[in-house]
């Protein structure tokens, strides 16, 4: 087994959480792993991206080689297509279609969608109104999560685990919460199938 | 085996607290400011006994662990590359003055300047100073790395630089931990002069440093980091240096026919570079950094085997490497199934909504627009953001410390009034020694100091500056008429304009101090507050 996930998103939106989620998920499996991060300047608002490798063999680089991720997330409709130059030609596109507007130029947002829905296999979803509709727009990143979580090639079960371990501090409410979000994104993604 | 996840500097965290760590020093600075977060963060080091500090800069960092070390104990000091410039003068002479307990120094490099002024290459001041450094290969390797480098640092008495870059720093994955060693007792060096670098001192204490690099070497060359890996393709040999081992075999996933040399220890493992050198045709040098490696095996006249790397432009002169750089350099194929839409827009990092420095500079941009543009000299740190639209506030940005040292000269040369603008820490951090240069020539600039209460850049550390700015401009001899502080707010903006522009037109040095917590810290600050 060997997956290949770039993670994009805007600094500040927290797509370390999902990361950490995925690699938590991944290393109670008993899974190899790798994942990049972006610390630094670019966290002040800047375009950050992840480089998620799992693999059951040892793996070398901490980065994916282009056109060689199996699935590219974006939290973000823009900088999901930031990073397609990575996306494998069968890869899965997902991403939340809601913008996040930091600068004064963000393109028309109809033509982001537009290109996103040029790729063969593409997920686009309203994380943030699912998440809301859960009651909280803080699950919106678990929402986009979940609609990965059938190309990822683990559990749901996996990924439950690995949400009690991150946020169990936090409270059992957190945790279903987040656990609800994961499941209504997979649902979502169950429309593109 | 348990595996815990760590990011690479974690890891080199982890592992100095398991090697016997009795102190860590450091200023923060991307990508190595996680190393010492962590070990802040340990229980494990708090109920060791640990020292854990952020300290006003790199020297004194530097400085802290030769004092660590003499009173027997190993110290740890990291900082980001362009930190061990700012250490240099610490770092050179603690190769003279050898060790007692061990020292290791870890710098961070940032080739493609993701979160820096330039992409400086470590392992020159590693061998500039002619002593042992480690280029651990993976996360693995950086956790086992520390053990040895505390061990080796006092079995030859030398400190041990650890060079990394920002893909390791920053990269995480599963870590083995080993065997956790004690804390060394206190006690002071057997040579009671070996601190004492007066010249006669330090001439015999130097020709034990030159007499000690065949050891060193023989470190590289039997310790196992370095590998001289045989294949049958002898058309070709790769010589790869730390983590460009990685984008190597990424591009082999069934294995790879050429001879591999790979570097993780210097000084350069001679026999076994001769080996490889006499077996293959023709050269690949791959390095995560400056050619280093690569120059030294071409020579200035380039009369041996046909060297490619950074050189030739078999791979690029600057910037990082990653495993489709490395594939482009072998030959390899790309596999480029997509093109960026044209509709993707750049998103710089901006200041944070609601940040003190955006009301600073607001008001600060309209004072200037009376003197008339290109006399305002900068500094690093979140406020250099207003480099770039919409502010465009400022004029420069060069080393820590500069903004008030470029205003003096730019001033002196004619360019009155000339204002620097520099953060707390960073005014703590370099600032201090150019301000009393001010004072002592009486210059006509204006300094503002943005005290945000924080380390804002590298992600909110505690600043040496909080609760000290006045004092210490006051004590380093500037008028305290002419040491003012505002609070940059919204509301405030006329006001602050009108104090701006009354010390600008004072004729010597006067300081301005906009007051505001930065507002990421602020946030965490309360909700930390409301969980007790
Ligand atoms: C010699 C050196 N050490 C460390 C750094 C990393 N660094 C850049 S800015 C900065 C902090 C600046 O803090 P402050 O001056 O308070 O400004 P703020 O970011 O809070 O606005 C640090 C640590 C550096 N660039 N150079
Ligand atoms: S982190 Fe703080 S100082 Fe830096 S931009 Fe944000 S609010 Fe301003």
């Amino acid at each position: 087994m060997q997956k290949d996930i770039v993670l994009g998103g805007v600094g500040g939106q927290g797509i370390l959480t999902i990361a950490a989620t995925i690699g938590t998920a991944a290393v109670n499996k008993g899974l190899y792993l790798k994942q990049s991060e972006v610390h630094g300047m670019s966290q002040r608002g800047g375009d950050v991206m992840s480089n998620l490798r799992l693999s059951s063999e040892e793996i070398f680089s901490d980065l994916i080689p282009q056109g060689k991720a199996d699935i590219v997330i974006g939290v973000e409709p823009m900088e999901a297509l930031r990073h397609v130059k990575m996306l494998a030609k069968d890869g899965w596109l997902i991403t939340n279609s809601i913008p996040f507007k930091n600068i004064p130029n963000y393109p028309e947002i109809d033509g982001v969608i537009e290109e996103l829905k040029r790729f063969p296999k593409h997920v686009i979803l309203n994380a943030d109104q699912i998440a809301k509709d859960l009651g909280s727009l803080k699950a919106a990143n678990m929402v986009i999560l979940g609609a990965a979580i059938p190309f990822i090639g683990l559990e749901l079960s996996d990924f439950e685990g690995a949400l009690k371990m991150i946020f169990g501090k936090k409270g059992d409410d957190i945790v279903n919460l987040n656990i609800n979000a994961l499941k209504a994104g997979m649902k979502e993604a169950e429309k593109f199938l | 085996m348990q595996k815990i996840v760590l990011l690479g500097d974690e890891a080199i965290a982890q592992g100095a607290v398991d090697a016997g760590l009795s102190a860590v020093y450091a200023y923060p600075g991307t990508p190595s400011t996680e190393i010492t977060e962590y070990i802040l963060r340990s229980k494990e080091a708090k109920n060791g006994g640990i020292v854990a500090s952020w300290t006003t800069n790199e020297k004194t960092s530097m400085e802290m662990a030769i004092g660590t070390s003499y009173a027997g104990k190993r110290a740890l000091v990291t900082m980001k590359h362009v930190g061990l410039n700012v250490a240099a003068d610490a770092f050179m002479n603690a190769a003279i003055t050898g060790v007692n307990g061990g020292i290791v120094i870890v710098s961070a490099d940032d080739p493609s300047m993701h979160s820096s002024q330039n992409e400086q290459d470590s392992r020159y001041y590693g061998k500039f100073a002619q002593i042992p450094i480690l280029e651990p290969v993976n996360q693995q390797d950086a956790y086992d790395m520390m053990s040895y480098a505390f061990e080796m640092s006092e079995r030859l008495n030398v400190p041990v630089l650890i060079r990394i870059t920002t893909r390791l720093a920053h990269s995480r994955a599963g870590i083995v931990l080993g065997e956790k060693t004690p804390q060394n007792e206190l006690k002071l060096p057997k040579n009671s002069r070996q601190f004492v670098l007066l010249p006669g001192i330090a001439r015999v204490q130097y020709k034990s440093l030159l007499a000690n690099q065949p050891l060193f070497e023989k470190e590289s060359e039997e310790k196992g980091y370095n590998m001289l890996l045989d294949g049958k393709d002898k058309s070709l040999g790769v010589i790869t240096t730390g983590i460009a081992y990685n984008y190597l075999m990424e591009n082999f996933p069934e294995g790879i026919d050429f001879p591999v040399l790979k570097i993780a220890q210097y000084p350069m493992p001679l026999k076994m570079l001769r080996e490889f050198y006499d077996s293959v045709d023709e050269i690949l040098v791959c390095e995560d950094g400056y050619p280093l490696v690569e120059e030294q095996l071409k020579g200035y006249l380039d009369l041996g085997k046909t060297v490619h790397g950074r050189l030739d432009g078999a791979l690029p002169r600057d910037g990082e490497l990653n495993p489709n750089i490395v594939a482009k350099a072998l030959g390899h194929e790309i596999v480029e199934q997509y093109e960026t839409p044209g509709v993707v827009t750049q998103r710089p990092p901006a200041l944070c909504a609601g940040c003190p420095h955006t009301d600073s500079y607001t008001a600060l941009n309209v004072v200037m627009e009376y003197y008339g543009e290109g006399r305002v000299f900068s500094d690093i740190g979140c406020y250099t953001l207003a480099a770039l639209e919409p502010l465009e506030s400022i004029n420069s940005c060069v080393d820590m410390g500069a903004s008030i040292t470029m205003a003096k000269g730019a001033a002196e040369a004619g360019l009155v009034p000339s204002v620097a603008v520099i953060g707390d820490s960073t005014f703590t951090h370099s600032g201090l020694t150019g301000l009393l240069d001010c004072v002592n020539a009486k210059a006509p600039v204006t300094v503002l100091i943005l005290d945000n209460g924080t380390t804002g850049m590298t992600g909110g550390q505690t600043s040496q500056a909080t609760g000290k700015i006045e004092d210490i401009c006051i004590g380093l001899g500037v008028d305290k008429d002419h040491v003012r502080v505002i609070n940059p707010i919204k509301k405030n903006h006329e006001e602050n304009i009108k104090v701006m522009q009354e010390e600008m037109e004072y004729n010597g040095v006067s300081v301005v101090i906009p007051r505001r917590e930065c507002i990421i810290t602020l946030g965490a600050r309360i909700r930390a507050s409301k969980k007790k």
